[in-house]
């Protein structure tokens, strides 16, 4: 089985993962690589948008995006890991991000990772077995005045101290698990 | 009458979104003809939430710190009723803290509603770049910014008139405006603020440049790490775009200039302008050497000039009020104001705008209120990871470029970490080499190579396992590294290790040859005991120990078996008792 996509034949051993076996399974990017292909200078850019689509750059997404805008893929690859806003492993539903700046830094922010770190079981870097949290240390949010600082998402949380960032945490997996509840009723009633 | 709320990340971040969404449903459930509008961030950020109540004549009242309980009350009670919440209004040093400040930058910030260009227009905004794209050639433009004596407020300081001239005069018709919005400097968010509370200031000092260069194309760089900015910026840009002030025959004088945003994906080097040009241009943010200088060859390597933001935001003032009343600001070589975020241990921690020739006395004791609970100044740090500590011993030092310099720290972008007797310098250092050794972009030996190994000496002395010869190693890696990096990076990356071994020589050699960190800040440092006076014997550090190191029977003294002990401080964090004593 093989299928085309923008300019590039998909089939077995074609090099985007594909196999030629499945339908392409990055169609959503199209859109997005047709609109910056004629645009030089776009990778950032492209790199940013399939992050959003996808969660994080798997590398059969990275090899898709070399073949399709006619790069290679250890350019891509190359761009991608220089950054800090790109991600190589699937994140948590709650991405949590804990500042490390100066100001966190000088107002104990180290104390608060560390109650965040017991509270999770995880390390930095890494997402809990639920798939729910993923830590990632961050090296400036910006709001130093409210330091020390999370960001969970896309919601600042400043001020803290190690019990405010655990309360806060385990309201989102309170959250997190009446909406698992609440989904399991919904198809319980579906049943009967 | 109006209510307006700050909401800049900070007033967000301490709960701005849910006091809005509370007085709509006290608004809704009384029926009141009462607006609720939007501005962006004032400064005094540790007052966040904050909210205006402003009666039809303009006068205006502020309400600080508020919860959503309080809006029900300064509907009912304020608003509706006669009590004045004296309690809930700002206090009369808060309003001195803002009164002491000189604003230009932030002239709008915490005033307008930074989502409507109505509110800048009324400001008089974009009149000086009409007079500039009608009354002015970019001769006269460029003379203006070089009386004011405008410098580069992103951290090297270097005269904003000069970059634009050598682009001006760089042949070519292609030429680029760029904004460097990718405050990468841990501890400094001025820009952020900008883009926030009063994005159309930037576009405007855009356009005057881009008059003055002749680039008809114009990018911001800013931090991914800013999502409401990059929404504010978007918006007031496609704003302007239709009021006329962005795109094709402005003010009908044939000059076109347009602006888009691009979003930087996390790079610190990429505060360097050659660097967050190979960013722009979708390459790693790699520096390369200069010359060419970017005004000779940048962005596809056409001309292309870069400022950061408040340094754009600035040139509006100017063209308003003239470059003699700028230059009229500050001290001899250092005009104007500069922009501050205070932050650390300060009382009052915010940003500030300070004319120059302020001392850092003045700035951190009088706008700042002084330190948090009252504890001893230690240090404050200026310049992020290219700055360095400036100790107490030099608090009267001015606010100058050059001044600043002196000491070993730099002015940088604006970032004043305050840092009192519990802040241990050595971790300071360490603190920040971790950050430059994460950011070097590898392509310099010494900055990859020289980071990392200064970094494994500081962690080795805040780990207790200092070395005599440690503290010379360290000064001569620094020296090195100075001189064999490329960019600015690692050229300024020894500054903290420098300074704090200048002034706090004695913190190193306490870590090395004592094995006692006075500030209790490194815990392998540290040792843990129980006050036999105060212990009850409650049991909780004893079942908190990961490493069973504490012995003791119920209701009697516990003991820390210091040879098992691995300084987790969980103990001293468990115990309510305030038994467990660090030394």
């Amino acid at each position: 089985m093989s299928h085309e996509t923008r300019e590039h034949h998909h089939e077995h051993g074609c090099g985007c993962g594909c196999q030629g076996e499945r339908a392409n399974p990055f169609a959503e990017l199209s859109p997005i690589l047709d609109h910056y292909a004629d645009i030089p200078g776009s990778l950032i850019t492209i790199l940013q948008k399939a992050q959003e689509l996808y969660g994080f750059l798997s590398v059969e997404l990275m090899r898709y995006i070399a073949l399709e805008t006619h790069t290679s893929i250890a350019k891509v690859y190359g761009v991608a890991t220089f950054y800090t806003q790109f991600r190589f492993k699937p994140v948590g539903k709650y991405l949590v991000m804990l500042c490390q700046g100066t100001a966190c830094h000088v107002n104990g922010s180290k104390l608060v990772e560390e109650a965040v770190m017991d509270f999770l079981e995880i390390k930095e870097g890494e997402t809990t077995a639920d798939g729910l949290f993923t830590l990632n240390n961050v090296a400036c949010l910006g709001c130093c005045s409210l330091s020390p600082v999370m960001m969970i998402n896309d919601d600042t949380y400043g001020q803290l101290t190690k019990d405010k960032a655990i309360h806060i945490l385990a309201e989102l997996k309170e959250v997190a698990s009446n909406e698992t509840a609440g989904l399991a009723t919904i198809e319980q009633e579906v049943i009967t | 009458m109006k209510i307006v709320i700050g909401t800049g990340s900070c007033g967000i971040a301490a709960g701005a979104n849910k006091v809005q969404v509370a007085f709509d449903a006290i608004i809704a459930e009384k029926g009141l003809d009462l607006r609720v509008e939007k501005t962006g961030c004032i400064g005094t950020c540790y007052l966040e939430p904050i909210v205006d109540v402003v009666d039809d004549g303009g006068k205006k009242i502020t309400f600080v710190n508020v919860t959503t309980d309080d809006t029900r009350r300064i509907i009912e009670d304020y608003i509706m009723g006669e009590n004045e919440l004296k309690e809930l209004q700002i206090s009369e040093s808060d309003i001195t803290m803002i009164g002491k400040q000189k604003r230009i930058v932030l002239r709008n910030s915490g005033l307008i509603n930074p989502e409507r260009i109505e509110d800048y227009l009324a400001v008089d905004g974009y009149l000086a770049a009409k007079k500039c794209l009608t009354e002015m050639t970019p001769e006269e433009i460029i003379e203006t910014v070089e009386i004011a004596g405008l410098k580069g407020r992103g951290g090297a300081g270097f005269p904003t008139w000069f970059k634009w001239d050598a682009a001006k005069k760089s042949p070519g018709k292609t030429k680029y405006m760029v904004c460097n919005a990718d405050e990468g400097d841990p501890g400094a968010f001025m820009d952020r603020s900008v883009l926030e509370s009063d994005p159309h200031a930037l576009i405007e000092g855009m356009l005057i440049g881009a008059k003055a260069i002749g680039a008809n194309e114009g990018i911001i760089y800013v931090r991914a790490e800013y999502p409401l900015a990059i929404v504010r910026l978007q918006n007031a840009i496609d704003q302007a775009r239709e009021k006329g002030f962005l795109g094709h025959n402005l003010f009908e004088t044939g000059f076109d200039f347009d602006l888009r945003i691009k979003a930087g994906a996390g790079a610190f080097v990429c505060g360097e302008e050659t660097a967050l040009i190979a960013s722009l241009e979708g390459e790693r943010g790699m520096p390369r050497l200069k010359p060419p200088f970017p005004a000779q060859k940048g962005y596809w390597n056409k001309p292309t000039n870069i400022n950061n933001v408040e340094t754009f935001a600035n040139v509006p003032w100017i063209f308003r009020n003239g470059g003699d009343a700028y230059a009229a600001l500050g001290t001899k070589e250092s005009k104007g104001t500069k922009v501050f975020a205070l932050t650390g241990k300060i009382k009052k921690g915010g940003l500030v705008e300070i004319p120059m020739g302020l001392t850092l006395k003045d700035t951190i004791f009088d706008i700042g209120g002084g330190i948090k609970e009252d504890k001893a100044f230690k240090a404050v740090q200026m310049g992020g990871p290219s700055g360095g500590c400036i100790p107490a011993s030099l608090l009267d030092t001015k606010i100058d470029y050059a001044e600043i310099t002196k000491t070993g720290a730099i002015m940088g972008s604006g970032g004043m970490v305050v840092m009192d007797e519990t802040t241990c310098m050595v971790d300071m250092a360490r603190f920040f080499l971790d950050f430059t050794c994460n950011e070097s972009c590898g392509k310099c030996t010494y900055c990859r190579v020289g980071t990392t190994r200064m970094l494994e000496i500081l962690n080795r002395i805040t780990q207790g396992e200092g070395r005599d010869g440690d503290i010379e190693r360290l000064e001569e890696l620094c020296y090195k590294i100075k001189d064999g990096s490329m960019c600015g990076l690692g050229q300024t990356a020894p500054n903290p290790i420098l300074t704090t071994i200048k002034y706090f020589r004695n913190e190193y050699e306490d870590h090395i040859y004592h094995k006692k960190c006075t500030a209790k800040s490194c815990k392998p440092l540290l040792i843990y005991t129980i006050d036999k006076e105060k212990c009850v014997g409650c049991g909780a550090c004893k079942k908190n120990c990961p490493v069973d190191a504490i012995t003791g029977e119920k209701k009697k003294v516990h003991e820390i078996n210091q040879d098992i002990c691995i300084k987790c401080g969980k103990c001293f964090s468990v115990c309510k008792f305030d038994s467990v004593i660090i030394d």
